[in-house]
């Protein structure tokens, strides 16, 4: 065995990668279990890609044949029922997951310097992740796979002059048709795998950066603890808890994620009488909603959902981490979350009053949390400051950063 | 804790052969997960097989009370031709009498019913169809000749064409195939 290893270590540096990595790998002693997700969501991606490509063996991309494709996967695959559901209600878990890791990184303040590029790149993973489960939505061809498509490439068309030929061109097709759903199939396929690539780049950078902790005041190397055994083990009690959860799911309530319309083949003369997206789109549907004019609406789901990326320079507060010491961003941070919250629920309300004037407030209040952020960051720092409650590691934390900014401008 | 000294190992029981215990909860726990993700492997794999509709093509009945003496009629079973042989009696006579070629067999051991051969269609050197010819099947791809018991009697296949379980369920109906 240690002459294999040997053998690789000169042409490839397998131990040294380990050890880097994993088995030397630092990482601070008092991370909680928010720490969780982002092995979590690596977890689902590698669910998602197997049961895809297992199901991709089944599936037909053809308008004729697509609904009864996953018809025979449902019936007649030996356990298509279980990679199916498996898949589909993966998609719920993966954005539970996703959004939970994201909660945890606004909360404790993790997307703060250096920790920018994790940002990022994480920001475009949450894209890539939407757009592959959107275009994954489509391809059932259901009733609701069929208008969520129609009525999301529609949204290109309110750009104005060009708007209706990229419509076309998205589509391949005056509607969303077969060259749509063949396209919509390619991508679905190719995405998770620039997804992938993507984690791999978040994982160098994070390797490089370090975790961040729930104090948010950086660690001296000396007191990390090593990856391995400690956070392997905590990582993997949390992906059998996880495991308990997100199976207890797919075995006792699988249809909960497919909603009813979905079983009815995608007709393009009928409309079904309620559209409403997946859950894990509806708070940014409800901003889209709430803004009468469509170009304006579509723009502002569009920058609600990349505004996450703007955190490292909206937040100007010189004290370090998130809520942990600061009570206004805590609380600013527990109202946003009841916000998006609130917007998910009045995204599936019919768009009639009351619901229309409230999405309009929620979505304003969605908006303050970010660009507020750069005053009350800085008024929350002078307040504490006066008030003098702030402990003694963080007051230092924010000396030496500033000496370093000093020496840093004299040099 | 006064923050002086950290002492959380208490190492006066490092000798203790009983802390040896946690080691078994760890090689449970593994064996435990090791089963586990070889049994979750088991869906995945399982897919791939022949799904219930493929199967169900597993047997083909067919009626034979139309094929006339002298005719073969091919059928498909497992989407595979099958050769359905109303022989003559001078035919039966002409392979009753000898072993075939380098794959002996009686051709009693052939067939249940001495007028009708049933045989797939599959020439057993490469897969190719024979077409039929005056002393039986000849194959296209390679030369391979084959008498109306359906046995190689030169050319490159090394056996005879293979006989399908079949069953006549009436004196006119046969299922090929067996039921699953």
């Amino acid at each position: 065995m240690k002459g294999v290893m040997a053998w690789i270590d000169e042409r490839f540096p397998l131990s040294a990668i380990i050890r880097h990595e994993l088995t030397d790998y630092p990482v601070p002693r008092n991370l909680n279990y928010w720490w969780n997700f982002g092995s979590l969501a690596g977890l689902m991606l590698v669910i998602q890609i197997l049961t895809g490509l297992f199901l991709a063996m089944h599936y037909k991309a053809d308008i004729g044949m697509a609904f009864d494709s996953i018809e025979h996967m449902m019936r007649d695959v030996n356990y298509g029922w279980l990679l199916r559901y498996i898949h589909s209600t993966g998609a719920s878990a993966f954005f539970a997951v996703i959004f939970l890791h994201m909660g945890r990184t606004l909360y404790y303040g993790c997307y703060r310097k250096p920790r920018e590029l994790m940002m990022w790149t994480g920001q475009i993973l949450l894209l890539l992740v939407m757009g592959a489960a959107f275009m994954g939505y489509l391809l059932p061809w259901g009733q609701m796979s069929y208008w969520g498509a129609t009525v999301i490439t529609e949204l290109f068309g309110a750009l104005p002059v060009v708007g209706e030929s990229i419509v076309i061109l998205l589509r391949g097709d005056f509607v969303v048709g077969d060259a749509t759903l063949t396209r919509f199939f390619v991508l679905h396929y190719l995405i998770p795998f620039l997804i992938a690539g993507l984690v791999v780049i978040h994982l160098v950078a994070l390797h490089t950066v370090k975790s961040s902790n729930p104090e948010g005041v950086p660690q001296p190397e000396k007191d990390a603890i090593p990856f391995h055994p400690y956070y392997t083990l905590k990582d993997f009690l949390g992906v059998c808890i996880f495991l308990i959860i997100f199976l207890g799911l797919v075995f006792y309530s699988p249809s909960s994620f497919i909603m009813a319309d979905n079983n009815v083949p995608a007709d393009a003369m009928k409309t079904p009488p309620s559209i409403v997206p997946e859950w894990y789109f509806l708070p940014f549907y409800a901003i889209l909603r709430a803004i009468p004019d469509t170009l304006s609406g579509v723009v502002a789901m569009g920058v609600a959902t990349v505004i996450f990326a703007a955190l490292p320079f909206l937040d100007r507060s010189r004290i370090p981490g998130g809520g942990r010491f600061r009570p206004v961003y805590r609380w600013s941070f527990a109202a946003f979350v009841l916000v998006v919250i609130a917007l998910a629920w009045l995204g599936a309300q019919a768009a009639e009053e009351p619901y229309v004037t409230l999405s309009r407030i929620l979505s304003v209040l969605y908006f303050a949390f970010f660009l507020t952020l750069p005053w009350v960051s800085r008024w929350e720092e002078k307040w504490l400051l006066q008030r003098g409650t702030l402990p003694k590691e963080v007051l230092d934390y924010m000396e030496s950063e500033e000496k370093k900014a000093n020496n840093g401008g004299q040099s | 804790m006064a923050g002086d000294t950290i002492n959380i190992i208490d190492k006066s029981d490092l000798q203790d052969p009983e802390r040896r215990g946690v080691m078994g909860i760890g090689i449970a726990t593994g064996a435990v997960a090791a089963v586990g993700a070889g049994a979750a492997c088991i869906p995945f794999i399982d897919s791939m097989n022949p799904t219930a509709d493929v199967l169900a093509k597993a047997t083909t009945e067919i009626d034979i009370s139309d094929i006339a003496v002298g005719e073969v009629r091919t059928v498909i079973w497992q989407g595979k031709p099958v050769f359905v042989m109303h022989r003559t009696p001078e035919q039966i006579a002409g392979v009753q009498d000898n072993d075939g070629g380098k794959d002996p067999q009686a051709d009693s051991e052939r067939t249940q019913k001495p007028e009708w051969l049933i045989v797939v269609g599959v020439c057993t050197h490469l897969g190719c169809i024979p077409n039929t010819a005056d002393y039986g099947w000849f194959c296209p791809c390679h030369g391979s000749v084959y008498d109306y018991s359906g046995r190689i009697l030169e050319g490159p296949a090394p056996f005879n064409l293979e006989v399908p379980d079949y069953e006549f369920l009436t004196d006119t109906t046969v299922r090929i195939g067996k039921q699953v």
